[in-house]
């Protein structure tokens, strides 16, 4: 008995947090910035430290993931005889599930762990209280611009993510191993189509971004202002952000590519 | 100084994420951006489709002229009703051309190879192609060589 | 609230002041600590007024509810005749604006400038072109002394003059109402006389009204004209710096003297340690 009212407890205490989580983001992204100029300024510089510091870890993972793909796809379609069809196996699995997926994944860990590190060093040196007591929203301030730059980003990054993954799986299969290149193209042109793979794999992206950079912002924004606390804030955004990526990728995956 | 090369870095960063995007749609899934092509549509009606789908490339010669639009099944035939966009400038097939369901390769995909007729008349928006040949259906072979030689045994 | 014209506060036990701050009846616990028990005090205007008391006993809370930053279980905090827990958002962040509050750590704003972080609440409430806006940063930062620091980022300023550019931030509006959260603590003996030196100065040029909070008894008492003891979530002495220091409470003499025994015993209550490991 004591056990089921403790469980209830936990899934209330939950549910609290998810909704405070909620009201979080409904307030930072709908309280418009009074001064249009001044946001784009503090967006253009989270564009660059949450978008342009993640690029080189996304490119270098990306062109690794495609030449391993394609060593990996040419061993066993070799035996098969049909080797050109390795850049159909490269397109799908990297426009469907690897890009969206393995981006968002090195996202929470490169990006959303130094967001929420960010922002829970900004409330432990008083920063957040300060621009409040200066009635400034840190809630518009602080958190609006670095959540607007995260869902820009990360959509980006795996479309940077897919091309660069492509362009080392070409490289490897057509220059070393010595797959056909016109067979190549062909082959991957008439499988992968805009709608259903190129498209399908954005929005799983778009879905991830709004996600990862949620949980970073809050994290932070709600971390316990001490060393321990920002630490332990950092560990859980990579924690929760992975998870929940891997979560919503079933479900989605499920919902757009399972009548396949 | 610092905030100029920042603003420069954003701009090619996001720059750089729209290149991959029209890379990844014209390179990777062939879209061409010459906006939608003048088609007709020719249905035909086959006793079975094996395996067919829909945007399956339909040829001549070995040539894509259009693809499959919808296959749906003829309640009162008891056949699949395949309709196809062909394009406008491929105006001249006869309408007794006959269409078939082909494999590319031996495990590739399924697609409509048009064989052209002799008529003088050519097939017109809603015609239909009354000359069609199934797919071959790996058991229906098999089992009809068996009959066969069963036969001459 | 505003009562009478000036304090009397000689003659009476019970001032009769012209209160800029007024705290009536205030409880505030967090979980099952009760920091503040049906506590009343007054800030009166003007003047520079001390908040003393021993580590732990929520004085700088007391600063977050005078700028409502948390809310009270129970009483009223009027500032300058407004209940500050009864205002809208917006009422709020207006009755912010004439406050200025310089935070334990400094508080700067670590991804500007020091001419930014003074020219910032400039920037976000008042019209001022940006020529404006600089001549004046710069005016204030000359009158804590710093002029010469202004590119420089926060990192890059030893933690006395971290807190002496929080306070030309602090004072860029000309606030009517500076709050100082521990300005003391941690600096050197030369920072901390800058900084007395700077917050009598601040007070008597410009007459806005000083809140101290610190548990530095001779930099308080020295520069304060009004002071207030807590301990133990009440109010244990409240008057002059000199009324102070002729107290006979035994716990006020403790805090004062910093006597390690006393009615603030040296030794943690064990009964509510063991509470809390059951």
């Amino acid at each position: 008995m004591k056990t089921i009212a403790l469980l209830g407890e936990r899934f209330l205490d939950w549910l609290e947090s998810v909704g405070r989580a909620g009201i979080f983001l409904a307030q930072s992204v709908c309280r418009l910035p009074v001064r249009f100029k001044e946001s784009i300024r503090l967006l253009v510089a989270q564009l660059y430290s949450v978008g342009v510091l993640s690029l080189v870890i996304v490119v270098v993972s990306g062109a690794f993931i495609g030449m391993v793909l394609a060593l990996q796809g040419y061993s066993i379609l070799a035996k098969f005889g049909s080797e050109e069809a390795v850049g159909q196996l490269l397109a799908l699995s990297l426009l469907r599930e690897l890009a969206p997926v393995v981006t968002a994944l090195l996202f929470a860990g490169r990006a959303g762990s130094s967001l929420t590190a960010e922002i829970g060093l900004m409330k432990a040196t008083e920063q957040l209280s300060s621009y409040e007591m200066m009635g400034v929203d840190p809630l518009r301030r602080i958190i609006a611009p670095r959540f607007i730059a995260g869902v820009i980003c990360l959509p980006l990054l795996s479309l940077i993510f897919s091309a660069t993954g492509i362009i080392g799986g070409l490289v490897v299969s057509v220059s070393w191993l010595g797959v056909h290149d016109g067979a190549f193209w062909s082959l991957m042109q008439q499988s992968v189509y805009f709608d259903t793979d190129i498209m399908n794999g954005f929005i799983k992206v778009v879905c991830f971004s709004v996600v990862v950079t949620w949980i970073a912002v809050y994290q932070g924004y709600e971390c316990v202002p001490t060393s321990e606390g920002i630490g332990k804030a950092t560990t859980r955004t990579v924690v929760l952000g992975s998870l929940a990526i891997l979560a919503l990728d079933f479900v989605l995956t499920a919902a757009m590519f399972g009548d396949f | 100084m610092r905030n100029k090369r920042t603003e420069l870095f954003v701009g090619s960063f996001i720059v750089l994420g729209m290149l991959a995007f029209v890379y990844l749609a014209v390179q990777v899934s062939g879209l061409a951006f010459t906006g939608k092509k003048d088609t007709y549509q020719v249905v035909a009606r086959f006793d079975d489709i094996g395996g067919l789908t829909s945007r399956a490339k339909v040829a001549i010669a070995g040539v894509t002229i259009g693809s499959v639009e919808s296959i749906t099944f003829d309640k009162e035939l008891y056949m699949g009703l395949v309709t196809m966009n062909i394009d406008s400038n491929v105006g001249n097939i006869p309408t007794d051309s006959s269409a078939a369901i082909l494999t590319s390769g031996l495990l590739g995909e399924k697609y409509i190879g048009i064989s052209i007729g002799a008529e003088d008349d050519m097939l017109e928006n809603g015609s239909e192609i009354y000359d069609t040949q199934s797919a071959l259906v790996l058991e229906t072979l098999i089992s009809q060589f068996l009959f066969k030689s069963d036969d001459e045994g | 609230m505003v009562v009478s014209k000036h304090i009397d506060k000689d003659k009476k036990g019970v001032s009769v002041v012209d209160a800029y701050i007024k705290v009536e009846n205030l409880s505030f616990s967090r979980g099952d600590r009760v920091i503040y028990d049906n506590i009343s005090l007054t800030i009166p205007r003007g003047k520079v007024t001390a908040v003393m008391g021993p580590s732990g006993t929520g004085k700088t809370t007391l600063l977050r509810l005078i700028a409502a930053q948390l809310a009270p279980d129970n009483g009223f905090i009027w500032v300058d005749g407004q209940d500050v827990h009864s205002l809208s958002r917006s009422g709020l962040y207006k009755v912010r604006e004439k406050i200025g509050m310089l935070f334990q750590s400094g508080a700067l704003f670590s991804d500007m400038t020091v001419a930014d972080n003074v020219a910032f609440p400039m920037e976000e409430h008042t019209k001022l072109s940006p020529s404006e806006i600089k001549r004046i940063a710069s005016e204030k930062l000359h009158s804590v002394g710093l002029r010469g620091a202004a590119q420089l980022m926060p990192s890059e300023l030893s933690g006395g003059m971290a807190r002496r550019v929080a306070l030309a931030r602090a004072i860029a509006l000309d606030p009517e109402l500076v709050m100082y959260d521990e300005p003391f603590t941690g600096q050197d003996p030369i920072s901390k006389g800058v900084l007395v030196k700077l917050i009598r100065q601040l007070n008597d040029s410009t007459g806005i009204t000083s809140v101290l909070v610190s548990h530095d008894v001779e930099e308080s008492l020295s520069i304060a004209d009004h002071v207030c003891i807590l301990a133990g979530g009440r109010v244990i002495a409240e008057g002059s710096a000199d009324e102070i220091r002729a107290s006979n409470d035994p716990q006020v003499k403790q805090f004062l003297n910093g006597e390690p025994d006393g009615p603030v015993p040296f030794h943690y209550p064990e009964t509510s340690s063991s509470e809390v490991a059951l």
